[in-house]
């Protein structure tokens, strides 16, 4: 089953590295991993995407919880939570198709964020499969560059991930 | 107080309390060698490798409970550390290890001996650091020292570049009275409603088996263990790293389990219906088959790495806590209940556990012509049973007889790289452990194969005085990697006969201590006695054994505790499938 974990780790060197080298070390699966500093400089929170069976999910979490590091963590998956990720998609745009694409971010209420004489840059944010979609409507000879940053996740209502 | 950076690493050591460093010189250490040129309070003891400085740091820790401490220097110096780091990792052993970096401006420059440590040892520390700045030595060492021998122990490394222990500059030094960490909280006493579930459970048992492993050592819980032993009267089997934390000779002990255990342990485990795991791991040479373990049995874990608890086999009642405030809280709990563990079923479940013990799956066939490995560890425990006795060991053959044949009374007595594996272990442990206890007698049990590992640590025991005595079982192979392709590869022994031995005897001798060679059963025990009447010499007994003898019982990997092969000796076929 696919979980998503948020991590609070202190932000120190090496921290990213034991996280990611827990999951290479024990064979963990690992679909995506974004880390930020948050409004507490000391703090970084990491959001990683993981698959497994209920045992391996629940190992992935003692292991993320034993090392030193990790302040604290949630398994979002547990709850009622919302996940974004964020895309760049950077197409052609000429005569023929300059129009169609517009109309597509249009319909996907994407921003084009950067624009050439014969490029668009689309900005789109949402969950996953909001963002596959778009890649499914959009001509594949026309995609120059995609870039996704991973899913970010938050719990919704009053539970949370805070110290 | 203003000191400089390596005056700090020094004396935070004594304010750890800490007596003893295992250690090596080397060019990005030698701020703090010359720190601890200048005092007497911590004493450093020179080894010949830097592996046995990390090995000779956990036996003293293994033996005494206290955080064994290493340092070395940079580069080979860190990377040589690495395989005792581990060792004590696996085994879950309280250690702080200093190593020397490069200053911090060639950090990532490839600078000579330059090795980033702290990347390399990540996955076999419980935590490492690296301390760019003077300031933070004291607070990092503090902190080091506490996770080390805080929740489950294991080893710390602390990497030190150079300029940061520059001795031109100084800074005022105040050693931490106390460490909080936010993200690093221990537990210790285990929820009470867990405990009782387990109670409950323990009360109903029929076919109970207590299994038990390193953690009731480390926890210093074997009292408390006793104790619910003899109130509850359930049998106790231990796993290797457990042994001694039930007294041997205790009728309740069915002897150690997994794939070299006893008959009646493994049997037991097996028809069990409650298991009540303490401090122990689940670690694939204990439970064999996982989908054949305890087929029929509830499983009670008491451990305090909740990460342990169902990680190899699902638990019905988890409890995360410190072994010792958990078995006393069970106990109390036992005793407040009305009714008692079952005594009819009890009785019962002891007759058929004494069947099995009847099977005496650890006889073997003794010879007046070869000395049999089996031989030469119940003769030494008959050597040394009336003296303060500590046996360390090296890794193969020689481990599981010695697991087998000398019946340990009490916890931290057996000394060994269970997780691990490490062969060299032995005779470092054993300078660690006699390092702490000058007046006890330690013996090393090894291997031809294990000892050339370690061997140059037979100059440091010469330097420090160390009265350790080694009992080489010579058979001229890797005596379990020759099993093993005895029975899995057609007697096949690729690269397992040890050619070119030296004398060891002899050897010995040239580095100063007094060297013996033992062929004869007839004389084993004379040459036991005699060695240890020689209380100030380290005794090197070459024990020239029987070359092709098996450790049985076995469980082959990946089979179940009821598919043991016992010795053809016990009879032709007792093989129980």
């Amino acid at each position: 089953m696919r979980h998503i974990i948020s991590v609070l780790i202190e932000n120190e060197s090496g921290a990213l590295a034991r996280v990611s080298g827990l999951f290479a070390a024990r064979g963990y699966n690992i679909e995506s991993l974004t880390v930020a500093p948050t409004e507490d400089a000391t703090l970084s929170r990491m959001t990683l995407v993981t698959y497994g069976d209920e045992m391996i999910i629940e190992q992935i979490i003692k292991q993320l919880n034993k090392l030193v590091d990790v302040v604290k963590l949630l398994d979002l998956s547990d709850g009622p939570h919302i996940e974004r990720e964020l895309m760049m998609v950077k197409v052609r745009a000429e005569k023929s198709n300059r129009e169609e694409m517009k109309r597509m971010a249009d319909i996907f209420r994407a921003n084009i964020i950067d624009v050439t004489d014969c490029s668009y840059t689309i900005e789109l944010t949402g969950a996953g499969d909001k963002l596959d979609a778009f890649l499914k409507a959009v001509n594949e000879d026309l995609i120059m560059e995609v870039v996704r940053s991973g899913p970010l996740g938050i719990s919704r209502g009053v539970k949370g991930l805070g110290l | 107080m203003e000191l400089t950076g390596a005056e700090i690493v020094v004396q935070a050591l004594k304010d750890e309390g800490v007596e003893f460093v295992w250690g090596y010189p080397g060019g990005a250490v030698l701020h703090i060698y010359d720190a601890i040129f200048q005092q007497k309070a911590v004493q450093h003891i020179l080894v010949r490798h830097e592996q046995a400085a990390t090995h000779a740091a956990d036996g003293y820790a293994r033996a005494t409970g206290n955080v064994g401490v290493a340092l070395v220097t940079s580069g080979p110096g860190a990377t040589n550390a690495v395989t005792g780091i581990a060792t004590a990792y696996m085994d879950s052993i309280p250690m702080v290890v200093i190593t020397g970096q490069v200053p911090v401006p060639f950090i990532g420059s490839d600078a000579f001996q330059e090795v980033d440590i702290t990347g390399i040892t990540r996955p076999c520390v419980k935590h490492n650091f690296l301390v760019k700045r003077v300031e933070d030595i004291a607070e990092t060492m503090a902190k080091a020292f506490y996770i080390a021998k805080t929740g489950r122990p294991g080893p710390v490394l602390v990497d030190i570049p150079k300029d940061v222990t520059d001795p031109s500059v100084r800074v005022p030094y105040a050693y931490p009275k106390k460490v909080s960490m936010r993200s690093y909280k221990p537990v210790e006493k285990g929820n009470v409603r867990q405990v009782r579930k387990a109670v409950d459970l323990m009360v109903k048992a029929q076919r109970p088996v207590i299994y038990t492993g390193g953690g009731v050592v480390l926890g210093d819980a074997s009292d408390e263990l006793r104790k619910l032993i003899k109130h509850t009267n359930f049998p106790v089997t231990n796993t290797l790293m457990g042994l001694g934390s039930v007294a041997a000779s205790d009728k309740h002990f069915l002897g150690m389990l997994g794939m070299h255990g006893t008959y009646e342990a493994n049997m037991a485990m097996h028809e069990a219906d409650l298991i009540i795991a303490i401090g122990a791991r689940f670690d694939d040479r204990v439970t064999g088959k996982l989908a054949q373990f305890c087929p029929n049995a509830k499983i009670v874990h008491v451990d305090v790495d909740p990460a342990s608890i169902s990680k190899n086999v699902r638990v019905d009642v988890p409890i995360v806590g410190q072994v010792k405030p958990v078995l006393k809280d069970m106990l109390k709990f036992l005793q407040e209940r009305k009714t008692a563990p079952d005594a009819a079923a009890l009785k019962e479940w002891w007759g058929r556990i004494n069947a099995w013990r009847s099977v005496d799956c650890l006889n073997y066939a003794n010879s007046d012509k070869v000395i049999k490995p089996q031989y030469a560890i119940e003769t030494l425990h008959k050597v040394t049973r009336r003296r303060n006795f500590y046996l360390t060991s090296d890794v193969g053959q020689h481990q599981m007889f010695a697991a087998q044949f000398y019946p340990f009374e009490k916890p931290r007595r057996w000394i060994n790289s269970g997780g691990l594996g490490t062969m060299g272990f032995g005779l470092p442990a054993a300078m660690g452990v006699q390092q702490a206890f000058p007046k006890a007698s330690v013996a090393c049990v090894t291997g031809e194969a294990s000892i050339q590992m370690c061997i140059q640590e037979l100059a440091t025991c010469s330097q420090y005085d160390l009265p350790i005595k080694i009992v080489l079982l010579n058979n001229g192979y890797m005596g379990m990697v020759r099993q093993w392709q005895e029975f899995f590869y057609d007697k096949r022994y690729s690269h397992s006969y040890v050619d070119a031995l030296p004398d060891f005897a002899r050897l010995a001798e040239t580095y100063g201590h007094v060297g013996m060679t033992i062929e004869s059963p007839g004389d084993l025990e004379a040459a036991y006695k005699e060695a240890f009447s020689l209380k100030d010499r380290l005794v090197f007994m070459n024990v020239i054994i029987d070359p092709e003898e098996n450790v049985y019982p076995m469980i082959e990997a990946g089979k179940g505790h009821h598919e043991m092969h016992m010795s053809p000796h016990l009879s032709a076929e007792r093989e129980l499938a």
